[in-house]
């Protein structure tokens, strides 16, 4: 599957086809993140059941404590 | 007047207004190390009112490549950072009032440190201080910054009480282990983006340019060439407890409180004592060179030497232990030479 994360075109393995499964295929996973599907906010309920569709566009930001 | 701020008055958001009202307010920045020094030093630099920098630390020589306001001098004598950091803003601009203070913030400095203040910027490094910033941010009605930094990734937020979402409506839950500057080590680039995202969301907060201010949650990464900015606003959560219709402020209760804390970059702890009260430094000294061993100090706190570990005790009771694997280690040391 085609899809831009972050602004890079990537493809993503046919396994890879939820949110849940993507952060799964990053390891963010255990962070806290904010995804963004196509300029919408998912709410953190909906990142098993969202499915994936070729095109998407995705912004993944996890928050880090350092500073 | 002279021309000290005459570039910055002919940018016209800003302007001779901007710079009056600028001038008119008090910054708090919560944490002295690399964001906090770049955000110190562009609004002394700016012409602030006043600001106070709070830390809980000291110079050292792994702080150098980064934060910017500290020099060898101040690793080798092992200078509070707040100081370290008022001196040299001092010697920037002599015209802004800072305020040094050397402390842990927790619930009862927090609500000391909020007088008066206009807007907090976080320069802290963990997720327990920032949880005590964003509920008295809205208890207070303040704008807090939030910036975070690891490796060349960072990413900011300006919390606007009333406005945005907060905190505890971004984040469902603390980040667990995770990395940290401990594994990921960090980047002074990385730093210097953060800061300026988060300073310049301050310069128009200060100077009351309200609609200028970005809105979305800004993150980078300077290695890998990315950049995303997304509007979370639709994240408010009515019933959140920090600031939705009824608020209770949870990480305002003392019980919430962590008193032993792992420090982000090295391997310490820090015990922070219930009840903190003034330890007579130069008495312990004394007692500690009577027992033998080696003790180095200065007019702020006191260290020494077990086996691995360095212990490091504050004029206000807190002590870091360096060179431990865990808090129960930490804990250990502290009870066998401090009583």
């Amino acid at each position: 599957m085609n899809v831009v994360i972050n602004g890079d075109a990537m493809v993503l393995p046919e396994t890879v086809n939820s949110v849940s499964r993507l952060l799964e295929h990053f390891n963010l996973e255990q962070k806290v993140v904010i995804v963004e599907l196509n300029q919408h906010i998912l709410d953190k309920s909906m990142h098993a059941e969202t499915i994936l569709t070729d095109g998407d566009r995705i912004e993944i930001v996890h928050f880090v404590g350092g500073g | 007047m002279n021309e000290r701020y005459s570039r910055q008055m002919l940018f016209p958001p800003i302007g001779k207004e901007g710079q009056k009202k600028l001038r008119e307010k008090h910054a708090l920045i919560v944490g002295a190390g690399a964001l906090g020094a770049a955000n110190a030093e562009t609004l002394t630099r700016a012409g602030v009112g006043k600001l106070t920098i709070a830390d809980r630390d000291y110079v050292e020589w792994s702080n150098l490549q980064r934060q910017q306001l500290y020099c060898e001098g101040d690793a080798v004598r092992k200078t509070p950072k707040a100081i370290a950091a008022a001196n040299r803003l001092k010697a920037i601009n002599s015209e802004v009032e800072v305020i040094a203070r050397i402390m842990d913030v927790g619930i009862q400095e927090i609500e000391e440190l909020i007088e008066g203040v206009d807007l907090i910027i976080d320069s802290t490094d963990n997720f327990d201080i920032r949880f005590l910033v964003n509920d008295i941010s809205q208890k207070h009605r303040i704008p807090w910054i939030y910036g975070g930094c690891v490796g060349s990734y960072g990413l900011s937020y300006t919390f606007l009480p009333g406005v945005s979402p907060c905190l505890n409506c971004l984040m469902d839950k603390l980040p667990l282990g995770g990395t940290t500057c401990d594994t990921a080590g960090v980047i002074q680039p990385a730093i210097q983006m953060v800061a300026a995202h988060q300073s310049a969301e301050a310069l128009k907060i200060l100077a009351e340019d309200f609609e200028s201010l970005r809105g979305t949650l800004v993150s980078f990464d300077v290695w890998k060439n990315h950049f995303s900015s997304v509007n979370v606003s639709s994240l408010k959560n009515p019933h959140c407890l920090t600031c939705g219709a009824n608020p209770v402020y949870p990480f305002l209760d003392y019980r919430n409180q962590t008193k032993t804390a792992l420090l982000c970059g090295r391997d310490t702890v820090q015990i922070r004592p219930s009840a903190l009260q003034d330890v007579d430094v130069a008495y312990l000294e004394k007692s500690l060179v009577s027992q033998g061993i080696n003790v180095e100090s200065n007019p702020y706190l006191l260290s020494f030497k077990i086996n691995q570990a360095r212990v490091v005790v504050f004029k206000d009771g807190r002590v870091l232990v360096h060179g431990v694997r865990d808090i129960l280690q930490a804990k250990n040391l502290y009870h066998r030479f401090l009583g």
